[in-house]
Formats: structure tokens, sequence, C-alpha cells
């Protein structure tokens, strides 16, 4: 019988290519046996822009990249810079960065679970995670009346102190979630559907999964056991207690199972920083060169107008050099290269994008699988074409 | 940051290499010559545990010279160490690429070609990746130009005149046979 291959097109504007992420795949039947991934429909130069701005500036652009990780992007952003400037954070200021980066870890998997088990026909699951989800998105709006790019974070700090009430929702918050925790993994864990889609299937190995650049969730739950906050501490997460899941199978099960469990060590440490952030205190470094006033001193002292006019006209300088300190976001490890030429603008920034090397295994990943597993493995990435173009 | 450490080691594994410290504040950093590169990289993969590369990038220090740096972010993700290795490219100058050492290595370099025209040689599938493929220049070369109005690139729409639409009609027109079957 004489057979040929197919080449089927997937992409741009698919639904659960998670944006626009072209691929064009070979087939033999249904078995995939090439694919060849396009990428930079959403390219926006964010990196060109930002050597145009100051340093304060930036801190919007970059929780643009990845959209569904917002703050941990200003986090990454933020830690660089201060390495360059060598300013020592409050503790209370740590802290209250260790939760919002939690918090946005939850909130990041949340979107991942709902889409992912929306590809793969569990629709309700979507319903129910984008619920949970808007509690969180409430909490930015609390902190910063934005809901998707709170800016928060600043370089220096935070951009004022936690608004009254802060405790009690993120209380409220903590005390429901573990419950719905459950609510998803009774509808999925056990679901002999989801199994039968998702085990064995799109499998990497330990050694590919870090040859092929992908720390973080995908690597975890491939059997590694490396993680950002305990390989290289930053801010105080050396203080906190907490495990890091892995899973030896490597399929798109067990990535569903790390981030499960992801989530709910995220609420142990969020429990932990909530009790250990004061209701009041220090919410930016001591450092006027970088920190602007609070806004009740500019209406009233003449020194705190000056220092507020400086930075927002003129910026702070950074010390020349270089820094990239890496911070365990979502989608794995990723941080900014910083490169300052001793003025008051990034000569450049680099982001390190997790999805970017997510998308570059992907043919490897797919090849020799079924067609319709495809969908089920470019969720399990979980990639996120604002970070792959940037 | 103390990089002779580093060095030692590396001219242990790859002797005769010039290596030379980088100023570096947060890992060790090293100078590494692009003709020893990939032994280098080899030898940090193989027999010093740097397994997992974590990005390649390149930086544009326009009007120094050599005018740009690649930079290799390197973990070790058993020692739990980091390194950063630079190698310094004039312009026009080449870069093996480190595919063979680290498959990760593929795309990160082909961004760096599209950005900054940085040529990686043995690299199999140097394309564009961010950008168009119709794009011009680098864009993250220093002397690229920025908010500069360019019109925008358009194309004609496709125009046939009455006659010629008139007969594509003509030609395309099929009439049934009255005395054929259904």
């Amino acid at each position: 019988m004489r057979t040929e291959t197919m080449t089927v097109n997937m992409g741009p504007q698919h639904p659960s290519t998670h944006g626009v992420l072209r691929l064009v795949l070979t087939l033999d039947g249904e078995i995939v046996k090439a694919a060849d991934v396009t990428i930079g429909y959403l390219h926006t130069g964010i990196e060109k822009t930002a050597e145009q701005k100051k340093w304060q500036q930036v801190i919007p652009l970059v929780e643009r990249m990845d959209y569904l990780g917002a703050q941990s992007n200003s986090l990454a952003y933020a830690l660089s810079v201060e390495k360059l400037l060598g300013m020592e954070m409050p503790e209370r200021v740590q802290h209250i960065r260790v939760l919002i980066a939690e918090l946005q870890r939850i909130a990041s998997h949340l979107v991942w679970l709902g889409t992912h088990a929306m590809e793969i026909g569990a629709i309700s699951v979507m319903l129910y995670c984008f619920r949970e989800r808007e509690l969180l998105l409430n909490l930015n709006e609390q902190t910063a009346g934005f809901r998707l790019f709170p800016s928060y974070i600043r370089v220096g700090g935070l951009r004022e102190d936690l608004p009254r009430g802060y405790h009690d929702s993120v209380n409220a918050f903590l005390d429901a979630f573990p419950g719905k925790l459950d609510e998803y993994e009774d509808l999925l864990t056990k679901n002999h559907i989801y199994r039968k889609r998702t085990e064995g299937v799109g499998v990497l190995s330990r050694k590919d999964a870090i040859a092929w650049g992908l720390p973080g969730p995908i690597a975890r739950a491939s059997g590694s056991t490396y993680d950002v906050r305990r390989a290289f501490p930053y801010l105080t997460y050396d203080s906190y207690e907490f495990d890091v899941p892995s899973f030896p199978e490597g399929d798109v099960y067990a990535r569903y199972r790390l981030r499960v469990q992801e989530m709910r060590e995220s609420v142990r440490i969020c429990r932990q920083a909530i009790q250990r952030i004061t209701p009041t205190g220090a919410w930016a470094a001591n450092d006027t060169r970088v920190v602007p006033p609070p806004k009740d001193k500019v209406y009233t002292e003449m020194e705190a107008l000056i220092q507020h006019f400086l930075i927002y006209s003129q910026g702070f300088t950074v010390p020349a050099g270089e820094a990239y300190v890496p911070v365990e976001g979502a989608r794995g490890e990723h941080g900014v290269f910083v490169v300052s030429d001793g003025t008051n603008r990034p000569w450049r920034i680099k982001m390190r994008a997790p999805s970017f090397y997510a998308c570059q295994a992907l043919p490897y990943v797919i090849k020799d699988g079924m067609i319709a597993d495809v969908i089920a493995v470019i969720g399990s990435s979980d990639v996120v074409m604002g970070d792959v173009d940037r | 940051m103390d990089s002779t450490p580093l060095i030692d080691r590396i001219a242990m594994l790859v002797p005769g290499a010039a290596l030379e410290a980088a100023a570096s504040i947060d890992v060790p950093a090293v100078y590494v010559p692009a003709g020893r590169l990939v032994e280098v990289c080899r030898a940090l993969c193989e027999q010093a545990q740097f397994d997992l590369l974590i990005e390649i990038t390149a930086v544009d220090y326009l009007p120094r010279q050599p005018r740009y740096e690649v930079v290799y972010h390197l973990v070790s993700t058993s020692a739990l160490t980091r390194a950063r290795l630079k190698v310094k490219v004039a312009a026009g100058d080449m870069v093996p690429t480190v595919q063979s050492v680290w498959p990760a290595a593929g795309w990160p370099e082909r961004e760096v070609w599209d950005l900054f025209g940085i040529v990686f040689e043995g690299h199999p599938d140097l394309r564009r990746i961010l950008t168009p493929d119709d794009w011009e220049g680098h864009p993250l070369r220093k002397d690229h130009p920025v908010q500069v109005r360019k019109t925008a690139q358009t194309y004609e729409p496709l125009e046939v005149t009455e006659q010629e639409f008139r007969a594509n009609i003509e030609r395309d027109r099929v009439t049934r046979d009255p005395g054929a079957k259904r």
C-alpha cells in the first residue's frame, strides 16, 4: 500500500495554541513525524523599548511580557536592579514580595489548569478555576487598583503600603482555597477520561528536560528537584517551610499533579508570609535616591517635593555593571539580565523566558505521538506567548 | 565576585585556552575566546556538571571595540552553582554554535542572530525567529533606528480591467449540455 505524509497547519489562530503559536505538522496517518514551530506573532520589542526608558519606567513593560505571571516578572527585574544598586530591603518588604509572588503563582497555575483541562474536554474546570482567579485579581485591585498588571513591586520596594483590610482578604482566600483545590482534584485526578488523555503522553526524561533548558514545573514533573527558591534562595525564602514537589513520570498527568501540588505549597508559604507581615511598617528601602517620598510629604515638605520631582523627571542612576537574579516563576526559572552603563536608562535588559524554551522543545516532545496529544502537550508545557515573543 | 576558581577549573579541563576574568557582582564570569568556546562548553557540561544552559544573549557596546559580547548563563543542577561565560565579538565575526553541547541553544542563538546579526557558525537553522522573515536590519543593535516613522509597506491590490474581467468570466463559464442525463 502506498502511503505518504501529510502536512497540516495548526495556528496561529487556533484556540488551543494559547495565543499565537503556529505549528506545521508533518503527519503519517495520525502520528506526528515532524513539527516546525513558528513564533514571533506577538513580538513587540519590549527589550528595545526598555532601553529608551528610565529604570523605573521598565516595570510596567516587563509585567506585560509574561502576562499571567506579571508580578513575578517585575520582581525579577526589581531584584536585578537592586543587586546593581547594592540595596538591602527591609524584611517586611521581602515578606510582602514573597506573598505576592506566591499568589501570582497560584493565579497563573489556575489559568493554566482551567485552559489545559478545557482543551482536553473538561470544560467545567475552567469555570471553577477562573472563579478563584477572580479573587486573586481582586487582591491585586486592592493593592494597586489594577488587576492584571499592578506594577506594585517597584525598584526599591513597593509602590505604597498595603491597604487596610488586605490581611483579612488574603486570609479569607487562603482559608477557602484548599477546599476549592480539592474540588478541582475531584473533577480530574481520578477522572478516567482525563487520565486516558494524559497518562503516558508527552513523556520527557529528566535528562532531556534539563538539556532542553526547562527547569521549573516541567523538569520537576520529570523527576528533577531543581527549584530556584531552594537552590539559589532569594528574598526570605530560606526562612520559609515548604516542600518542592517532584514526580518521576514526566508525562502530562505528572505535570498536572505537580502544579496542583505546587499550589498547595504556595498556600502554605502564603500562610506563613501573611503572619509575618505586620499590618503597618516599612514598604520600601530607606534610600532617598531611588524611592519617591510618600505623597503626604510631597504636599507639605519642600525637600520631599524636590526629591519627588528629581526621581520622576531625571530618574535615578544605577552603577555600571551587570546582574542576573534568578527567580522561580510559575513557568520555571526566569530572571532579567540587566546591563547598566551608569546612567539613568538601562543599557540592555534581557528576560529569560521559560516559555521560549518550552516552545523550542515542543517538536521533540510531540514527535511520534498522536496528533490529538499535541493539544495536551502544548497545554501541559504552559506556554504564554507574551513571554515567548516579548 | 571572584572568578579565579572557575578559571582554574576551566584551565585544568581545557589547557591552553586564553581565559580572562570578567567583572561581575553576582556570579563568576569568564571571557572565553570564540575559537575555544565549544571545547570549553563541552568540558563544563560533561566534566563540571554545568548541565543546564539558562540562556544565551548578547549586548551591543557601541562604540566600544570589539562591539558585541555574547553572554552564556550556566547552572549546575547537581552542584547548585552558576557561571557566566562571555565571548567578545567584533562586527562581522562569527561565534561557533554550542547546540551540540546543549540542544537548548538552538533558539536563543537564532534570537541573537535575529536581533543582533551575530552569525553562529555551524548552526543548522539560522533563520529569523522573532521578527518577520522580510525584516531589514537587526533591531537590538544600538544603531538601529528607534521611533522613526516609516511608511507602511503595502502591496497594491490585484487589479483587472473590465475587459479582462469579462474575459475571465467567459472563459470559466460552463454550460450544461441540455441532452445530458443528470
